[in-house]
């Protein structure tokens, strides 16, 4: 698969992403904007599953951490075919299979429940581990926030990823500069991130989180005895204009009117 | 008088024999494998044990993929840590997804001793019986400690298991049969019914015998599944006596005796009693100090269920 094909899923991703979070009238915009590229590039091109059995044991998994960016991950499962696509539109509603945060028990393909910060990470290592105790050779992602860097948790499974030497796990950061209330310097200052996991004893990637190349070949990367982690510049909001870098598209929905000026700039 | 055995050491010498029967048992503890006798287990099965370090919040987590990599994992640190500092872990990485974890935390309520009150959980119960999925088990010596860890194995769900530090008398016999969510009545009387869960039930039965030399006859159940409760045993027994006492090493708040209320309550019009800590914190002290401190004796109990005939019933 060529990379203008993984970008012309995402941007089928992207207005699916829209429609679903004009439907249902909430949701996180910006941050599901912002890791496509990083989802479609781990569901397209890397990960090892099977859409018949999306509980099949020697699968790769993902733990989307980050729980907020769900309509991001749900648009590329759906394009992926774990679900119809008919379903995204019932986001958020009452009884519907797709919950505000990822729930495993409830959405096909959904590796784990999360949404509150820093406990996805946690889960993603337990797997991890799992992988190495089965003797199974599968690999294990998580998508990070870069807000969701400020719970101490996120450490906490820094130190044991690298302690028990998983590199069957790779920690990717959507550090894309923005949270609720501001910016990461304004809310509560990150310091040098890249440092900070070497610290910890990763293996630190830096890429443009919107290049597939970049993305792709920091993933393809093969380290042994201890983790990776790949530091991916993102812009929140990515491929709308008026949502792109706006610290207000956090945790906001588009009106009918913004979604059909979405819609437009993503047919070009 | 009765043998005595910490619980703790019965967890560890329980996991030590399960390791070696079920290969999916995994152990994590947080720094503390020496107090928590989760180190019998590091030394037999070596493979399986993971010290997490001091961060329970991250082990809670580990423990919810190790679930669901198909593992039975247990997770052992103080009630303190596990049902506090990682309560949000517990709920919602753990109880949310339902996942296949048990929660074996050690030196729970004042017995605790000389660490004091910042280690000694009074609210653990009720922290755990609110979370939707969890089975919140008190087992009441180390013979009845094996087996919750037994049946906690055979159960597929969140466990959690409470586990004191001290020694404390064996009372029931090897070949009692155990069942998450049976209580059992081990004395019967038709005055007073008196429940107790965890150590308290060695207390309740020397309170029982002192109390039928007063005259007056109490039955007593020990509840060692505090959630799924046994309801039915509880109505059946309190429709049988004039009053019951609850009696728990831990608050009167959100504890057995707040259970078996919530049970009571519009079903049967009986005098009720509720022995446990008053809602204040603990202190250091010798953990039978503290059982005297804060009413927790079989004469403590012995006065209030003479207290409830003298004034409500008779």
């Amino acid at each position: 698969m060529q990379n203008h094909e993984l970008l012309e899923i995402s941007k089928e991703v992207r207005r699916n992403i829209i429609k679903m979070l004009g439907a249902a009238k909430s949701g996180h915009a910006g941050g599901s904007l912002s890791m496509v590229e990083l989802l479609v590039a781990l569901y397209y091109k890397k990960m090892n599953f099977n859409m018949k059995y999306p509980q099949w044991e020697e699968r790769d998994r993902l733990v989307l951490s980050k729980g907020h960016g769900a309509p991001g991950l749900y648009a590329v499962l759906a394009e992926k075919g774990f679900f119809p696509k008919e379903e995204l539109t019932t986001l958020r509603k009452l009884h519907s299979n797709l919950q505000g945060h990822p729930d495993m028990r409830k959405t096909p393909g959904v590796d784990a429940c999360t949404g509150s910060l820093g406990q996805g990470i946690s889960i993603a290592v337990g797997m991890a581990l799992g992988a190495r105790l089965k003797k199974i050779n599968y690999k294990v992602y998580t998508i990070l926030g870069d807000g969701e860097l400020q719970e101490g948790q996120v450490w906490e499974a820094c130190m044991s990823a690298a302690h028990y030497k998983l590199d069957n796990f790779t920690a990717i950061l959507d550090y894309n500069g923005l949270q609720i209330d501001g910016t990461n310097d304004e809310v509560m200052s990150l310091g040098n991130v890249k440092g900070k996991f070497e610290a910890f004893g990763y293996e630190v990637f830096e890429v443009d989180g919107h290049n597939f190349d970049e993305i792709l070949q920091a993933l393809d990367i093969r380290v042994t005895g201890r983790p990776k982690c790949i530091l991916a510049k993102t812009i929140k909001g990515k491929g709308i204009s008026f949502m792109e870098n706006n610290v207000g598209w956090h945790g906001k929905a588009p009106d009918e009117e913004q979604v059909k000026k979405a819609l437009m700039e993503l047919e070009d | 008088m009765d043998e005595l055995k910490a619980l703790r050491l019965a967890y560890g010498e329980a996991l030590v024999e399960l390791g070696g029967k079920n290969e999916n048992i995994i152990v994590l503890d947080a720094d503390l494998a020496h107090a928590t006798y989760t180190c019998l287990f590091q030394n037999a099965h070596k493979d399986r044990f993971f010290n997490m370090g001091i961060a329970e919040q991250n082990m809670v987590g580990v423990a919810g993929g190790l679930a669901l990599s198909g593992f039975i994992p247990f997770v052992s640190t103080f009630a303190m840590f596990g049902t506090g500092r990682a309560y949000e872990q517990v709920r919602n990485t753990i109880c949310y997804p339902n996942l296949n974890v048990k929660l074996a935390l050690t030196h729970s309520g004042i017995t605790v001793g000389e660490d004091g009150g910042s280690h000694q959980t009074i609210e653990d119960i009720a922290l755990m019986r609110v979370l939707p999925n969890m089975t919140v088990i008190v087992p009441c010596d180390a013979v009845e400690m094996k087996k919750a860890v037994y049946a906690a194995v055979g159960y597929k769900g969140p466990v959690y298991l409470r586990i004191a530090r001290s020694p404390s008398p064996v009372i029931m016999k090897e070949d009692y049969d155990f069942v998450i969510g049976k209580g059992n009545v081990l004395a019967e009387g038709k005055d007073i019914c008196i429940i107790a869960t965890g150590i308290m039930v060695p207390e309740a039965l020397a309170a029982a015998r002192e109390l039928s030399g007063n005259g007056i006859s109490a039955s007593v159940v020990n509840i060692h599944t505090i959630k799924p409760l046994d309801e039915e045993l509880v109505l059946t027994m309190a429709k049988k006596s004039r009053a019951v006492v609850t009696v728990e090493e831990h608050s009167v708040i959100g504890g057995l005796g707040s259970a078996v209320a919530e049970t009571l309550i519009g079903k049967v019009n009986v005098e009720m009693k509720r022995i446990g800590i008053e809602d204040k914190f603990g202190q250091s002290g010798k953990p039978a100090e503290l059982m005297k401190e804060y009413g927790l004796t079989s004469e403590n109990i012995v006065l209030e269920c003479r207290k409830l005939v003298a004034e409500k019933i008779r």
